[in-house]
Order: structure tokens, then C-alpha cells, then sequence
């Protein structure tokens, strides 16, 4: 045992290599998980290995998906389409930063309005055939017209041209965009082989990524190979996907060692699953949030006092730990995540203040207000409950809400940008301009707090073509302020990917622009 | 459905085919069988016409929910153009019934342009696992609720009779999920005997099918065996109380002869009923237990299909349940008149 604290001792002292350490560990009868634990404690990077097969339970996927990338719907088609078969132009790194992918690299003209990528060299598709700026400008026009359904048909509306010129793509912005290589990273943006009329073949599943798919069952799960050809290394040998949409048999299947990761463990439970010693549990702050949002057009809404009322009569700290079971980080009515460049945290800092509430509706001319909330766990899990906490503490303020129950189905149909204050979710984006043309410029079609604030969208659109990163952040710092302080927002938490895995395998820093590693696990991971 | 639905149906079976061999012409069988497929088909139109009209009742429609909330009017428009849903519902209903009587299901409108998914295709690797679920659970609970049953009557209000009685009353009061956590706890994850997964596809060979099933199949046999279970108990002892089961006591012949050869073949037509009933249940409400072990079978696409209104799945999948429901019932029927002289030589 002695021998054995003394080569701990030199693994935190960094006086041992890796390997060295692994060895003795070995030699004295270590075991494995807790001699790899006591190195990652240590700081010691992890060496990825090869082989092996890696197996992930997934809560989503239904038999209606299929592979056609315009209407990926969540994580199984983004993971399988997407992340482990497939490329974009450019992809996300762990700080938040856009960095190539299948495109080599990247420039913009002066104004940012014209964007080069230079395809990368020699990339082929898993039936050998190689990338061409063709297929490049065939899968994004598979986004683009008048006919397509298209999730990334709004982030593309801006894109006037694109044309293959050799080895590069051009794209022919309406306005200058300094964040165009941001939206090129979309998990809607695979590169696809182009058919011979111009059209992109998504059907076949045939793509440039990591892996090559065997088997897409869908609802059920999918099956893929290692494509020996990729341009980085990948270490697994096979992946497994299987849906397991009932949250206790994916936690048994994970217990019982039939998968290796599961996605969206059960909060509840979840310090239950803490105390097995095979699992690790990963959390993950990622950009989206979860929201109530007031029509800022509508009485009582439009009255900013009476929506900064509001604002301070929700008591979100209750709700983080009492719904979310303290998985998230408190929102401050700003959507934007402190992960994402130029994020601000706009001061005063939005919390719990009944005095204050009393104060602002006094200064509306209200003596009490009373107000309908609507909200259905369709919006996100959890909202009927934190709407209920929201009337508690709002009462004690003078406010009077009715909590409504929506139904489920139609939600997004009938509720969502229909009635005046509702729950609402955002997956967030990686960049602010991203975000904001999405949900709160003035003419956005899903501006769901009908907000127009002039200054703030001629901020965006000056903001979209600077390219001088000061001046950049300076307007962005300004927009979230006039969001915080005006906007029809209440953002309640920027919840967390929470996610387990067995021991068996291993990861690096995970990436929190999608869940599941940025649903690029499958070429991120590889078995300790 | 009432516990008990086995016997009133029994007796009217018997009293329609008395009446008809009065005025006979046609074997009781024949008629029987015709006139249950005649009126099966009358019950698959008035079922396809109820689930087509309450999907269109619900709020929201196929293209707006696969959107969700990147749906805009024009993407919807669009979606609702590609899969034939800008048409009015009697138009749709009418084509829909026009190519199903022709033996086409259609395809899913999970279809795109190159990319068709027929219904047919969809539907059949996972009608076969949920038939091969259901076989595999039947062969364990039939023969053992018939066994457990016989035994409990021969033996009835001793200890054991006691024992099996609350033991299968237990299982059957117990939710199914339920249940299928307990065993799944236990056998799964403590002790590892089996998978916690059911899942399995078409490659997947016999035996590694049959070990994977065996969870779900366990949870299912315990909940289904304390009806048949209970049913041949009461069916058995029920007659045990007639002159003929007197007549052959008083010769002397033994307990287990008289339930065996006197008893048993004049308890069938009840017993079939229920075990016709626990199988029809175990092809369309196992959706529960699919979900749990996440079996690939037909109540779990029926399920999905429903939430994003998938009409032309939903459509086929219930018209396989009511004729899962008609078929058995017939066989029943058929099994029940077969076995009772009375009806089969009509005088």
C-alpha cells in the first residue's frame, strides 16, 4: 500500500509519465478504473485508444425520422445523421470557437458579405467517391427555394448565392455577416454526395464522417462502422445507437452494462446513480433555456414596468433547485449563455425582489395585476412545475397569476406565439447575431415576445457586418442590456445537458453547443 | 373487459347454434365461421371510420408536428403538399379504403421524394417480433395457468389451491410496468441473469431472441396467468357440482380422472374464451411492457404513430388489432363448439 501512495504522490507531482504510471499501477494490482481515475484526477491527459464497439442509449428518436437532414427533429438523427456519419463546412470546438472541417478554411471579403470556404483536400465519401465543391453547393441548395421544409431554411434565407469555383465554395451574402462560418456548422448542414441533376442524395446515408452507416432503424436505433478513410483519427471500431425513450430502462441498461453512455439522465434519481463507482456523470451548460415569454405588443405586456414586475417576482433560484434539482445555471433575461463570445451579464442582476415588484407596478398605476400563464411540459419538462412556483412567489408580490395547462399536442401550434404569456424553450445558438435574427429581431417569424426595439435592430444589423471585434463587442454588450431591460423575456434557467457514462470508455472536454458531446461522441470518445 | 366476458359468450354461442341446427342445412362451424368473418369485416370498416375521424378531431396534423417549432406556414404548406394532406379527409378516407381493399396500406408520411416507406414495410418485422413475444409468452402461460388451474380444482381450498390463488391474484394486481421494474431490478441488474434490453432485429438468431425475450415474456406470463389461471378453476368446479360428475364419482373412478376425462372437455368452451382473450391481449396491449424492455413490436410503432399522426400507420395498426381480435374470438368459437357435442351434432 505504501508503494502504492507513493506513486500517487508522484502522479500529482507530475514526476511520472502516464504510461510509466499505468504500469507500476498494474504491477502493485491496481485496478484499472481506479488507477485511470486517480490519473485524471492528477490532470493527466487521456490517450485515446483504438477499437472496441461503443454502444449509446438515446431518449429520443421515433419511427417517423429518416436521414434527410432538413428535418433532423433532435438528438438520434442529429448523433447518427449527422455527428458520426456526416461533416459540415466548419464545426465547434470546446471553447466556443468555429474551426474547419470539411472546409480546409475560410475567409470573408472586406464588408463580410462574400465568405470563401476552400474545400479540404482528398476527403472522400464512405463509397470512395470525392468531395467536389458540387456536392458542397448541391447539399446546401437542398435547404434552400421556395419549397423547402428545411429547419435551416431561415439561417440560409440570407444566402443570395452560392457557386463551386474548383476547390471553393463562394457565398454571396445579401449583408455582410461576420458570423456566416457559424451557421456553416449547423447539424442541418451535412455535405451530401450531389446526383446528376443537381439535386443531393441524403437517401443512401452515404457521407464524408467518422463512421459509415450500417443499419438505420428508425425509432429503433442504428448500427455503423469506423470509415477507415476519414481525415482524423477515430477510435472506435463500431457504434451502436439504440433508442431507449423510457428514462429507467435506459439507467438499468447503463447499470446493467448493456450501453456505455445514456443521454438526458432522470434528475430525479440522479444521486442514486452518483453512488455506483462504474459510472460518471457529466453536466454540461449548454445554450439553451428555458423561458416564459410576454407578447410585449399586448396589455399588460406592453407596459415595460409591468413586464420588469414580473421579472422580479419570479423567484428562479426556487425553481432551479426545486424542478431542476439545481442542474442549470439561473438565468438573468438575457439569452444569451456566459459561454458564448461577447456575453454580457447585464446589471441590475434580475432576482427575487417583492418590494421591488410593488414598487414597479405602483410606478404602472396598478394597485394588483392579474395575469393567464400558459404552459404544458411540451414547452420544456418542468414548466407546468415552475409555472406553479411562479404564482407562489408572485403572489407574495401582489401579482396574481393563472397558471393554465395547455395541452401537449398542439403546443407549438396553438399556444406558442398565439397567447400572451407563455412557456417557451430555445436550443440556443452559438452566436449571438444567431440567436437574436431568430427570435427577436422585429420582422423574425418566430419573434415570440413580439418585441421591436428600433435601436436594437439597427444594432443587429450594424453588429452583423463589423468585423472589428472590439466595436463588435461594445454593440452586442448594448443589445443584451436593451434585452434585459426592455425585452419580453423572462429567461429562467440555461439548463444542463445532464449525461452518464460507464467508466469503460473515456472523453475529453465536452462540447455544449448540442447534447451528447455536441452529438459528436462517436469520433470524441474511446474505451479507457 | 369484464373478467367473466368468456361465459356470456360461450352460452350465446351455444343458444345461436341450436336455434339455426333446428332449421339446419349448413354445418354450425360454417356458419359460425361465416357469419363471424362477414360481420369482422363490418367491424374493421366501422373501426378504420371511427380512428380516421378522431385523428382528424385532434388538434394539430402530421406536418406541423414533425416541424414542431420550426414550423412556419410556408414549411407546413409545403410538408402538407408532399404527403397529400392539403386534400380534404373524405377524399383522403375514401382513397385511403379504395387501395386497403386492394391490399395496399400506402406509405407512411414519414416518406420523402425518393425515399418511400411503405406501411406494409414498416409494420411487418414488427408485427413478427410482437407475434414472436406473444408465442413465446403463450407457450409458458397457457400450459401452466391450465396446469395450475386443474390442479387448484382437484386440490381446491388446501394450502396449495390457497398459495396459487393469491400468488397469480398478486402478479395480476400488479402494474405491468411495475412488475417489469421488479424483475428487471432483480433478474437484470443484481444478479445479471438476463438482459435488461430486449432489443433485438432481424438478424438477431433464435436462441439469443428467445434470451433476450425472456424479461418481457416473465412479465407478461404474470400477468396473464391468474385469469385463464383462474377461469379453468372456476370452469372445473362449477361442473363438479353436476349429476353426470355425482354419477361418475359414485363409480368409484378417481379424483384426478373424473376432472381429466368428465370435467375438463365440458370446461373448454369457457376457458378457450379467456385464453383467446389473454391472447389477443398479449399481440395488442403490450405497449407498456415494449416500452420498458424496448422491444421493437407493433404496440410501440402504433404509439409513435399516433403522437406525430401518422395516419396511414395508425390506420393499419388498428385495423391488425380488430381483426387480432375478430380471428381469435372465431377460433374460440370454433374450438367451443367443436368440443361440446351438443352444438357440433345439432339434432
Amino acid at each position: 500500500m505504501n508503494q502504492w501512495e507513493e506513486l500517487q504522490r508522484a502522479a500529482f507531482g507530475k514526476r511520472i509519465s502516464r504510461r510509466d504510471f499505468m504500469r507500476r499501477a498494474t504491477a502493485l494490482g491496481v485496478s484499472t478504473a481506479l488507477a485511470t481515475g486517480v490519473l485524471s484526477k492528477a490532470g493527466y491527459a487521456q490517450e485515446p485508444k483504438k477499437g472496441g464497439k461503443f454502444v449509446i442509449g438515446i431518449g429520443h428518436g421515433a419511427t417517423t425520422d429518416s436521414l434527410d437532414p432538413a428535418t433532423y427533429p433532435d438528438q438520434m438523427t442529429g448523433v447518427v445523421g449527422w455527428g458520426a456519419s456526416a461533416n459540415s463546412l466548419t464545426e465547434m470546438d470546446e471553447k466556443g470557437n468555429v474551426v474547419p472541417d470539411l472546409a480546409e478554411s475560410f475567409e470573408p471579403s472586406d464588408d463580410a458579405k462574400t465568405w470563401v470556404f476552400k474545400l479540404r483536400k482528398g476527403v472522400t465519401f464512405h463509397d470512395g467517391r470525392t468531395v467536389t465543391a458540387d456536392d458542397v453547393v448541391a447539399s446546401y441548395k437542398h435547404h434552400m427555394g421556395p419549397d423547402s421544409k428545411s429547419a435551416a431554411k431561415s439561417i440560409l434565407a440570407s444566402v443570395a448565392e452560392i457557386k463551386a469555383d474548383g476547390d471553393n465554395i463562394v457565398f454571396t451574402l445579401n449583408g455582410g455577416n461576420a458570423d456566416f462560418p457559424f451557421y456553416a456548422s449547423d447539424y442541418h448542414l451535412p455535405i451530401m454526395p450531389a446526383n446528376q441533376d443537381g439535386t443531393v442524395d441524403w437517401q443512401s446515408g452515404n457521407r464524408t464522417g467518422p463512421f459509415s452507416i450500417e443499419s438505420f432503424d428508425p425509432g429503433i436505433g442504428a448500427k455503423l462502422k469506423r470509415n477507415p478513410n476519414f481525415y482524423k483519427d477515430v477510435w472506435f471500431d463500431e457504434f451502436e445507437v439504440k433508442v431507449i425513450a423510457d428514462v429507467a430502462a435506459r439507467t438499468n441498461a447503463l447499470t446493467s452494462g448493456e450501453i456505455h453512455f445514456m443521454d438526458r439522465c432522470d434528475l430525479k434519481t440522479i444521486n442514486m446513480l452518483k453512488r455506483n463507482q462504474d459510472l460518471e456523470i457529466n453536466q454540461v451548460t449548454g445554450y439553451g433555456h428555458y423561458i416564459f415569454v410576454m407578447n410585449t405588443q399586448q396589455a399588460p405586456f406592453d407596459n415595460p414596468d409591468v413586464r420588469n414586475a414580473l421579472k422580479y417576482a419570479i423567484d428562479r433560484d426556487e425553481i432551479l433547485q426545486k424542478v431542476f434539482l439545481g442542474y442549470g445555471t439561473v438565468g438573468n433575461d438575457n439569452p444569451i449563455a456566459p459561454s458564448i463570445q461577447y456575453a454580457i451579464n447585464p446589471e441590475p442582476i434580475h432576482s427575487y425582489n417583492p418590494d421591488k415588484v410593488r414598487e414597479l407596478l405602483k410606478k404602472a398605476g396598478l394597485d394588483s395585476l392579474t395575469v393567464d400563464l400558459s404552459v404544458s411540459d411540451a414547452a420544456f419538462s418542468g414548466a407546468v412545475d415552475a409555472g406553479t412556483l411562479f404564482k407562489e412567489s408572485a403572489a407574495k408580490a401582489g401579482i396574481n397569476i393563472n397558471v393554465i395547462r395547455e395541452a401537449d399536442d398542439a403546443y407549438w401550434d396553438a399556444v406558442w406565439l398565439k397567447k400572451p404569456f407563455v412557456a417557451s424553450y430555445w436550443n440556443g445558438r452559438p452566436v449571438q447575431d444567431w440567436m437574436f435574427t431568430t427570435a427577436y429581431a422585429a420582422d423574425a417569424a418566430w419573434n415570440d415576445t413580439f418585441w421591436k426595439n428600433p435601436r436594437f435592430n439597427e444594432l443587429l444589423v450594424a453588429a452583423r457586418s463589423e468585423t472589428d471585434s472590439n466595436k463588435r463587442a461594445a454593440m452586442y454588450a448594448e443589445m443584451q442590456q436593451l434585452l434585459h431591460d426592455d425585452g419580453g423575456l423572462i429567461n429562467i434557467v440555461f439548463n444542463s445537458y445532464v449525461s452518464a457514462n460507464s467508466k469503460k470508455v473515456a472523453h475529453g472536454p465536452l462540447l455544449s453547443n448540442w447534447d451528447v458531446d455536441g452529438m459528436k461522441i462517436a469520433s470524441r470518445w474511446w474505451f479507457a | 373487459m369484464d373478467l367473466l366476458s368468456g361465459v356470456p359468450r360461450g352460452q350465446k354461442i351455444e343458444q345461436g347454434g341450436v336455434a339455426f341446427g333446428r332449421r339446419g342445412h349448413m354445418h354450425p362451424i360454417l356458419r359460425t365461421v361465416l357469419q363471424r368473418l362477414g360481420l369482422g369485416l363490418l367491424t374493421l370498416f366501422i373501426v378504420s371510420l371511427v380512428i380516421f375521424s378522431l385523428i382528424e378531431m385532434l388538434p394539430g396534423n402530421f406536418a406541423k408536428r414533425i416541424l414542431g417549432q420550426a414550423a412556419t406556414p410556408e414549411t407546413v404548406a409545403a410538408f402538407e403538399k408532399e404527403i397529400g394532406l392539403d386534400k380534404p379527409a373524405h377524399i383522403r378516407y375514401v382513397t385511403w379504403v379504395g387501395n386497403v381493399v386492394q391490399g395496399d396500406f400506402g406509405a407512411s408520411f414519414a416518406s420523402r421524394v425518393g425515399y418511400k416507406r411503405q406501411v406494409s414495410d414498416l409494420i411487418t418485422p414488427r408485427l413478427k417480433n410482437t407475434l414472436f413475444l406473444a408465442s413465446l409468452t403463450a407457450l409458458i402461460a397457457v400450459p401452466l395457468a391450465i396446469g395450475l388451474g386443474i390442479l387448484a380444482a382437484l386440490y381446491r381450498n388446501s394450502p396449495f389451491d390457497r398459495i396459487v390463488n393469491s400468488v397469480t391474484l398478486t402478479t395480476i394486481s400488479m402494474p405491468e410496468f411495475f412488475m417489469a421494474y421488479i424483475l428487471m431490478l432483480f433478474l437484470a441488474v443484481k444478479l445479471q441473469m438476463f438482459p435488461s434490453l430486449a432489443s433485438v432485429d432481424a438478424d438477431t438468431p433464435l436462441w439469443e431472441r428467445i434470451y433476450r425475450c425472456a424479461l418481457p415474456a416473465l412479465t407478461l406470463t404474470l400477468v396473464i396467468v391468474a385469469h385463464m389461471m383462474r377461469m379453468t378453476r372456476a370452469a372445473i368446479i362449477n361442473l363438479l357440482a353436476s349429476p353426470y360428475i355425482e354419477m361418475a364419482r359414485l363409480k368409484g373412478i378417481s379424483k384426478s380422472r373424473v376432472i381429466l376425462h368428465h370435467a375438463l372437455p365440458n370446461a373448454w368452451a369457457p376457458i378457450v374464451n379467456v385464453i383467446a382473450f389473454n391472447l389477443a391481449y398479449l399481440v395488442v396491449g403490450v405497449v407498456i411492457v415494449e416500452a420498458v424492455f424496448t422491444y421493437p413490436g407493433i404496440g410501440q410503432l402504433m404509439v409513435d404513430a399516433v403522437r406525430t399522426k401518422d395516419m396511414p400507420v395508425v390506420q393499419a395498426c388498428a385495423l391488425i388489432f380488430a381483426a387480432t381480435y375478430i380471428l381469435l374470438n372465431l377460433i374460440a368459437d370454433i374450438i367451443s363448439i367443436s368440443t361440446n357435442p351438443r352444438l357440433l351434432h345439432p339434432r
